[in-house]
Formats: structure tokens, C-alpha cells, sequence
């Protein structure tokens, strides 16, 4: 006899219903154009969706439960695994909300490093966006084009920082490290390249005739239902409302530089696709000009604090009061002043946010991650009806979702 | 006689801490500082109790009764602007106070302002939903659910979203140790294999840190790893680390390594 708390199949639990034609078709948790662990419940008739049910969790690692049992250095190589397909600007989102929280100020160079990695991070997210949702449409050269360029952007990534996927690459107060000698030079020859490459992107998808019939008119999303579902970053844009973080509540250097926020109005797949490139082009802008800001720059790397940075590693090896101190800040930890604070940046799939409320321990008494892909899934529920099977990966492709951030 | 550790909270403490240690606080400004929070307050205050309110690293906090909150996030979004619902979820003061305190995160983007509106319930009180309002709400109020088992009055779909189901307790709670309870460490065996097969199988190792398959006492003796625990007086067995690559590799026929080259220049 079967039991029913097996995980082998258990034909009783089946009802097979013959009052109408509604079929519910289980698409994932394993399925290669999930992008990650989705399990989505669709109700058919036919081959529309009339009904949908995502389901998340499968990549559930408890991170704010992490966050609260570890000191505010520890955590920083955790936020690595929420978007880990752009894992310095979830570096860069808790270092700020940290450095908030504390009242530190980040010297120039170490901000000027910060925005260098933010951007190519953002390319690499948006490249990495790009090659998957072409390979799920079908155009598998778009995806060895995007790897290629992706792969260089990694290699300088690795240059600085030795990771190529978990960076960890930014510190509360500053950076670990200069950049290395051919850095510049190398980025400053991927940028010269890169516009021919998204130009050779479009040309082999703008006008495609498969890429056009799965992009335009799907997935519309309107205006109040993105606002009301919580969206950002793309997602809101291509729905007609301008609002990027980096513009309207500038960080760091981004209003020094000068770059255009692309909006479209139509919000279907398509729009958002347009704007993933407009972005990539406005990336490698804001890029050149942080290049030429990198030259007249101190140089300073991590901001002076003592009671919540350790000294330079030349003070920790040359003055006992800064070793002290160092051993004190690795072993208990820093202890921010008790108050909350909400951070939001502009990571590359929308609205990063941190909730950090300090009770003036070393370790976060409650630790909120606002993950924008979280309600890029939610929003599925609504978007979902009404469209065919074959639009749901594209859909899911346009999203742009990452489940490391979608389930924390 | 084994130090005493609360169990009401059994989140992670630093092992030590200064006997005059005073911790700082992050500097709170009134309200009347800035001429848009002022107003927001002055509008939420005609017509509802508002228990505090101050502005912290540049967004207002409003604490307010918990009967409000969902008319107060109506009046937020239909009169002042505040046209999205960034983020809402608990905070576990039970230990303290034996209350949760529930936070909803606003953004106005025509005022490019975000305020925070905070509300305190006990451990037994429901709060009522504010996903007829935000969309968004419909997901985060279940992921509160899921992690502090706050009930949410009028919601289309209370559901647990991130843990299974059929889960026992609630994570985030400060009673909840981080490694999980005794619940945790069988579901899976449970669930997998059934209740019978406990004692074959035994419980879910949940301390990644832990390692219980290598010999972690002579970790620098590479090549001669031993179970833990081996008796080696009579000679320890040869394990050689070999890579699958001089063997040959699945598929690949004429993969030289002494020809191939790494693509580092961009000009290549």
C-alpha cells in the first residue's frame, strides 16, 4: 500500500475532473527557462492561461535569519548569493545602508572604484539578461555574442578582486583594493568595443521576425500595475515612469555624471528589451566619465572611523593601538548606533533596498532585504492570464528575475 | 552549573561587551525640519492618532495604532502621493515587549520623499491587510506569515510563501534557533523516506560548518585522508588526488592542453 507521506507518485491524490476542459499544467521548479527554482501552477483552457500561481522557496537560504547571527562585516560576502548575477551592487547596497546607519563618509577613490564596479556589473547583469531571455526565444547566437563580451567584463572583475561571481569586492567604509595597473586600460578597450557589439545584438534581433512575434504586444504591463505591484528598475520604466534611483536619489557619484534614463511607454517585452540595451550604452557612458575621474582622486581607500573601520593594514602592522583596535572590530564586530534605516539603490534588475535596525549590537537585530525580483515574480500572478503557453518564457525571460534574490 | 542562555531569544550575542558601554544613537530630527514631512504628518495627524513621529537618515517615521493602518496607508496613497509600497514586514519584540512590530516602507515618486509607517501588535493579534491597496502587499504579507506568523486580516491568499507548506514554526522569530528546531532536522527524512526510517538515516546535518566525513585533525596529510576516527598504527592507505583530465575527458577527442590558449587580450 502506498503511503501518502512519500514522495513517490500517489495516483489517489489525482482527481481527474471531465466537467470542463481546465487543464493545470506544472511548469518547474526545474525548468531551464525558470531562470532559477520557479514552479509555476498555470490553469489552461486550451492553451490559454486563465490562471497562474507562481511558487518560490526552493532556494530559501534564510539570509535575514543569517544577518542577525553574524557580525555587519560577515554578512557581506552572504549578499554576494541574492543577485549573484551582479553580486557587487548587493555588496555596494548593504555597505551604503551600513555607512548610513553609522554616518561615515567613503573617500573619493574608494567611490570612484565603487561606481566602476556598480556599472560593470550592471553590463554584466544586463548582457547575462540578454544571452539567457535569446536563448529561451531560440537565437543562440545572441547568447554566444553576449557570453563573449560578458566573459571579458568578468575577467577584469577578476583582475581586482579575484572572484569572477561572488565579488565581495566593496567594504563597509570603502574598498579592500586599488585597482590593479591594466584595469583601466582594459575597461577603457571593452567600452571602445562595445558599441559595435550591442549594434551587432540589435541587428540580429530588432527587426527578427521570431524575436518581434514573442516580444511585441506580450507581457504588457501598465502603468498603475507596475506601480502597484511594487516594481522598479526596468520593469517600471519600460510601464512610462521614469524613476531610477541613481537619478532621483543620487548615491555616490551619479550626480556627477551625466547619463540619460531610458523610459518607454508600451511596457511589453519588447519595450524592455529596448531598454536593456539603451541602458548597456548609458552604462559604458557613465563609465568613460568615472575613468576620468579616477586620475585625480587621493589616495584613500577606506574611510577613517576608528571606533567602525580598521586601520590601513600598514597602521595594524606598525601601531599597537590600531592592531587592538583591528582585533576588537574582527572578533566582536562593529556596533552601529541603535536606529533603523532603509537604503534603496538602483541595483541592475530594479530597486535594491536594505532595512537594517540596529539595537547598538554587533549584530543587526532585524535585517530586511527588499529584493526587486521578488515582486517581478509576484507580478506574474497578474500578468500571467490571458496569455499563451509560449509566452510565459519570454515573459519570464523579460523579467529578468534571479532566485538567489527572489527566495534570500 | 552551565551558564544560563534565554531562550526567548536566542539570537546570537557578542561574547563579550563592556560593562560601561553606552550604544550611540542615530540622530533623530522633528518633523518640522522638512516642509514636505511636516505636512504629510500635519494630514495623517487630522485624522488619525499618531504615537510618534520623527524624521531618521532622511525618511519621516510615523508610528501609529494598529487599527489604522490600513486606512492610513489608504489616506498615504489616494491623497499624499505615496504611490508605492516598497517593502513591509515585521520586527519580533516578544522577548521584550511580547509584540511585533509590522513597518510598511512607502515611496512618493512625485515627491521623491519615502516615509516608514511603524505599528506595534501582540503575539495574538491580526493586522488587517493592505493588499486591496499595493498589489505588492499580497506577497510581502505572506512572507510575514511565513517567517513571524503575524495573521493578516483579509487577505485573498494566506499561504505560507517561502518555506514548505507544511512547515512547523516560523523562522524569523527570535525563539527560533538559527540552525533550526527539532522539526527541521527530520523533515526531510520524514517527508522523503518516512517516520520509520529515522533511526537508519538519522537527522539532517543543519550546521554547514560542521564536517563529519574527513579526517579535519590531519587535514595537511594530502593523499592520505582517512575516515575520521581510523585506526592508522598499522599504515594508512594511499588515496592519490587524480584529475579527470589525464584520463581523458567525456566527449572531448582532441583537446591538447599543452596547445590550447587563454583568450586574456581584447584585441584578440
Amino acid at each position: 500500500m502506498q503511503q501518502s507521506n512519500r514522495l513517490r507518485p500517489f495516483f489517489e491524490n489525482i482527481t481527474f475532473d471531465r466537467h470542463d476542459n481546465e487543464l493545470i499544467l506544472n511548469f518547474g521548479p526545474q525548468h531551464p527557462s525558470a531562470h532559477g527554482q520557479l514552479r509555476l501552477m498555470l490553469h489552461l483552457q486550451q492553451e490559454q492561461i486563465t490562471k497562474a500561481h507562481p511558487d518560490i522557496g526552493y532556494l530559501h537560504r534564510g539570509m535575514e535569519k543569517m544577518a542577525e547571527n553574524m557580525i555587519y562585516n560577515e554578512f557581506m560576502p552572504t549578499t554576494d548569493r541574492m543577485d549573484y548575477i551582479a553580486s557587487s551592487s548587493n555588496n555596494y547596497g548593504f555597505a551604503l545602508a551600513v555607512e548610513e546607519l553609522i554616518g561615515l563618509d567613503v573617500p573619493r577613490r574608494a567611490k570612484v572604484i565603487r561606481m566602476m564596479l556598480l556599472e560593470t556589473n550592471r553590463l554584466m547583469s544586463h548582457l547575462f539578461w540578454l544571452a539567457t531571455t535569446a536563448l529561451d526565444i531560440g537565437a543562440m547566437t545572441v547568447f554566444l555574442f553576449a557570453f563573449r563580451e560578458r566573459e571579458y567584463l568578468m575577467d577584469l572583475i577578476e583582475d581586482y578582486c579575484g572572484a569572477r561571481l561572488t565579488h565581495a569586492a566593496i567594504r563597509i567604509g570603502g574598498v579592500p583594493l586599488d585597482l590593479p595597473d591594466n584595469f583601466i586600460a582594459d575597461l577603457r578597450k571593452f567600452l571602445d568595443k562595445l558599441p559595435e557589439n550591442i549594434k551587432d545584438y540589435e541587428d540580429l534581433l530588432d527587426s527578427n521576425r521570431i524575436w518581434l512575434m514573442r516580444m511585441e504586444n506580450v507581457g504588457v504591463i501598465s502603468k498603475e500595475m507596475a506601480q502597484s505591484w511594487g516594481c522598479s528598475g526596468v520593469m517600471l520604466r519600460a510601464s512610462g515612469v521614469e524613476w531610477d534611483i541613481r537619478k532621483e536619489e543620487p548615491y555616490e557619484l551619479y550626480d556627477e555624471v551625466e547619463f540619460n534614463v531610458p523610459v518607454s511607454d508600451k511596457g511589453d517585452n519588447y519595450a524592455r528589451y529596448k531598454l536593456y540595451m539603451a541602458e548597456m550604452r548609458e552604462s559604458a557612458k557613465i563609465l568613460y566619465q568615472v575613468i576620468d575621474m579616477y586620475a585625480e582622486t587621493g589616495p584613500e581607500l577606506m574611510a577613517h572611523a576608528p571606533q567602525y573601520i580598521s586601520a590601513p593594514k600598514i597602521d595594524i602592522m606598525t601601531q599597537n593601538y590600531s592592531l587592538m583596535q583591528h582585533f576588537v572590530l574582527v572578533t566582536q564586530g562593529m556596533r552601529p548606533p541603535v536606529g533603523e534605516v532603509y537604503v534603496a539603490t538602483e541595483s541592475p534588475k530594479g530597486e535594491l533596498g536594505y532595512y537594517i535596525n540596529s539595537q547598538g549590537g554587533a549584530y543587526p537585530y532585524r535585517l530586511k532585504l527588499r529584493a526587486p525580483s521578488f515582486w517581478h515574480t509576484g507580478i506574474l500572478t497578474d500578468l500571467l492570464p490571458g496569455h499563451y503557453i509560449p509566452d510565459v518564457v519570454s515573459i519570464i525571460g523579460t523579467t529578468n528575475i534571479v532566485f538567489g534574490e527572489v527566495d534570500r | 552549573m552551565r551558564a544560563y542562555t534565554p531562550k526567548d531569544d536566542v539570537q546570537k550575542k557578542p561574547y563579550y561587551t563592556d560593562r560601561y558601554w553606552v550604544a550611540p544613537q542615530v540622530a533623530k530630527s522633528d518633523v518640522s525640519e522638512d516642509a514636505v514631512f511636516a505636512h504629510d504628518l500635519e494630514a495623517i495627524k487630522a485624522s488619525f492618532d499618531v504615537l510618534d513621529a520623527y524624521i531618521q537618515v532622511k525618511q519621516m517615521v510615523v508610528v501609529i495604532n494598529a487599527a489604522d493602518n490600513h486606512s492610513v496607508i489608504e489616506l498615504l496613497k489616494n491623497e499624499l502621493g505615496y504611490n508605492q509600497l516598497s517593502e513591509m514586514s515585521a520586527i519580533d519584540w516578544l522577548a521584550q515587549e511580547g509584540k511585533f512590530e509590522i513597518f510598511y516602507q512607502m515611496l512618493s515618486m512625485s515627491k521623491r520623499k519615502r516615509i516608514r509607517i511603524k505599528c506595534k501588535i501582540s503575539e495574538k493579534e491580526s493586522i488587517q491587510s493592505v493588499s486591496s491597496l499595493f498589489r505588492s502587499a499580497d506577497w510581502s504579507e505572506r512572507e510575514m506569515y511565513d517567517m513571524f506568523g503575524v495573521v493578516v486580516n483579509n487577505h485573498p491568499f494566506m499561504k505560507r510563501i517561502l518555506m514548505p507548506d507544511d512547515w512547523e514554526g516560523f523562522p524569523l522569530r527570535k525563539t527560533y534557533p538559527l540552525q533550526g528546531d527539532e522539526f527541521a532536522q527530520w523533515y526531510e527524512v520524514d517527508k522523503i523516506f518516512g517516520k520509520e526510517a529515522r533511526e537508519i538515516i538519522g537527522p539532517e546535518n543543519r550546521d554547514p560548518a560542521r564536517v563529519d566525513r574527513y579526517d579535519t585533525e590531519r587535514f595537511s596529510r594530502l593523499g592520505h585522508e582517512v575516515p575520521h576516527g581510523a585506526d592508522i598504527s598499522q599504515g594508512e592507505p594511499d588515496t592519490p588526488l587524480c584529475y579527470q583530465e589525464n584520463e581523458g575527458v567525456f566527449l572531448i577527442q582532441k583537446f591538447d592542453a599543452e596547445k590550447s590558449v587563454v583568450i586574456s587580450d581584447r584585441d584578440r
